[in-house]
């Protein structure tokens, strides 16, 4: 490297120093716009490799996820009708597109996706925290006051991680039966879905964290969806007072229906 | 004019790059309240120097709010409590004698402390290096008006190059990113006339020089608040588009030799 302004290199965690950790771009002279100097890669590893890149896969990632809990929560609607209603659109799900493509077949495309679409989301907000992190070694040493940050945009990630723990339980509770109450029959029957839900919302606890991650879950969304118009470049004078509208908008219906669900049990609306 | 008695300030003291730093407590007497917040660090360097002390090393050049050398970290808020503001225009008339006012230097890896509250903004250079910039050519000065610039074309562009690269958005980012700082550089040519042939070049070019030594961004908007030029969050936007458009751009353009 040339030149005296090379940032030293050298920082602990020990010292208050606060200087450029390691070279996470040891750096020639910049000439110019020269791109060829960049390592060739893949195109989508390329633009995975930037933080805006890994912000499209947060935000693109993110759409696919909203889209799964809108109609996660249109098709639980169905449990108003009764029993046989939610549980034949569980058996229709699985036939999706059937005789058209396999039973099943269209469902595990879509279940392969949106866990594809969790783990990019995930690893994404893994890499950008663990930059993010670089980016400041040294914290203020004094409180912050932070003018327009607010606790849903300050807590994405803890929010994030709630819901996931609790999808865990969810899948567990409701897709394997694993922490749920047993039937009639003294066993875990998937397909009776609506005799399902109804005996795992009966207790108050599960209920409880139910409602508690679709508050985080809505918290989560609330800052997500505003946000990917920004990390996807859609910004326009024309629209952009409505995309904090939609972002509310959107998980307000998402929370409101979802969390009428165990509020209808518990309320006994909904009963076995 | 009032004055203000009995200012309490802890202001960060840090020897040298290496070295640990603390805080050091102060009590500022008779202040007028027309002083800048930067006059009235003059006024206790004064008596410091009086004192055989060393004075405290503070950043600043031009004091009318236009050159972005003036920075601090005032009471958990970049530039201060006054929005659209720089430090060396904050009077201290927003303040009331008595209170305790934090002094703290930027803060994230790419601004290494020089000493006490000064620190090395070079990163924001190598960020401009990398595509900051037009290729024109040489000679006699063009005719004016020679390449006309459609009003709201020119404001908007206007707006971006309002920024003063003074680094408060990266300070006051709670990821220590330069989005806003890019952004409104990258923006500021991208949407003029002048600046579309090298338009994605720059996008791409300066989106990397960024990458390489700030944060990411989480769209808080805790820089544009705390921006003394109140730059707007579009500017991230206009990034973001850009940098997507100009990786495919670039990649046929390049593929073509």
């Amino acid at each position: 490297m040339s030149g005296g302004c090379e940032p030293t290199t050298s920082v602990g965690t020990a010292s208050m120093a606060q200087t450029i950790t390691k070279s996470r771009g040891a750096r020639e002279p910049v000439t110019g716009t020269a791109l060829s100097s960049r390592k060739k890669r893949p195109f989508l590893v390329d633009i995975y490799s930037t933080a805006v890149g890994k912000k499209y896969a947060m935000a693109i990632s993110g759409i696919a996820l909203m889209g799964f809990v809108l109609f996660h929560m249109i098709g639980n609607l169905k449990m108003y009708y009764g029993a046989y209603e939610l549980n034949n659109y569980a058996a229709f799900l699985k036939e999706l597109l059937y005789p058209l493509a396999p039973k099943g077949a269209v469902l595990w495309i879509l279940r392969g996706g949106l866990l594809a679409m969790l783990v990019l989301h995930l690893h994404a907000a893994w890499s950008l925290t663990v930059m993010n992190r670089q980016a400041r070694p040294v914290q203020y040493q004094s409180p912050r006051d932070y003018e327009v940050a607010n606790f849903a945009s300050r807590t994405m990630r803890y929010s994030g991680m709630i819901v996931f723990s609790f999808l865990v339980w969810h899948l567990l509770d409701l897709t394997f039966g694993v922490v749920n109450t047993v039937g009639t029959e003294g066993e875990f029957v998937r397909e009776e879905v609506y005799q399902n839900v109804v005996r795992s919302f009966d207790r108050w606890p599960v209920a409880a964290f139910y409602i508690l991650a679709n508050l985080l879950l809505g918290i989560h969304l609330r800052h997500g969806a505003w946000s990917l118009f920004q990390s996807l470049g859609w910004n326009n004078p024309r629209f952009n007072a409505w995309r904090w509208a939609f972002a509310t908008g959107f998980s307000l219906v998402v929370v409101i229906g979802n969390i009428s669900f165990p509020i209808a049990v518990l309320a006994g609306i909904v009963k076995v | 004019m009032n004055q203000l008695t009995n200012l309490k300030l802890k202001v960060w003291r840090q020897a040298g790059p290496e070295t640990k730093g603390h805080f050091e407590s102060y009590t500022v007497d008779k202040v007028s309240d027309e002083a800048s917040f930067l006059e009235m660090l003059d006024q206790l360097n004064e008596r410091l120097i009086s004192e055989g002390k060393e004075a405290i090393v503070f950043d600043h050049d031009c004091r009318e709010g236009i050159c972005g050398t003036c920075s601090l970290m005032i009471n958990g808020r970049a530039h201060g409590p006054q929005r659209a503001t720089t430090t060396c225009q904050l009077h201290m008339r927003t303040f009331k004698s008595g209170d305790e006012i934090v002094i703290e230097p930027w803060r994230a890896a790419a601004f290494p402390i020089i000493k006490d509250l000064m620190v090395d903004r070079a990163s924001f250079d190598r960020i401009v290096e990398a595509g900051g910039f037009i290729t024109a050519p040489t000679g006699g000065a063009p005719d004016a008006n020679l390449i006309l610039v459609p009003k709201p074309v020119a404001d908007a562009a206007m707006d971006s190059a309002a920024c003063i690269g003074c680094g408060a958005c990266v300070a006051a980012c709670p990821n220590g990113a330069a989005n806003l700082f890019t952004g409104a550089k990258i923006s500021h040519l991208n949407v003029l006339p002048q600046g579309q042939s090298e338009r994605y070049k720059r996008a791409e070019a300066m989106v990397h020089a960024m990458d390489d030594q700030f944060g990411s961004c989480t769209n808080h908007g805790e820089c544009s608040a705390a921006c003394p030029k109140e730059i707007s969050l579009d500017v991230i936007a206009m990034m973001n588009s850009d940098f997507r458009k100009s990786k495919s751009k670039n990649r046929k353009a390049l593929s073509r030799g």
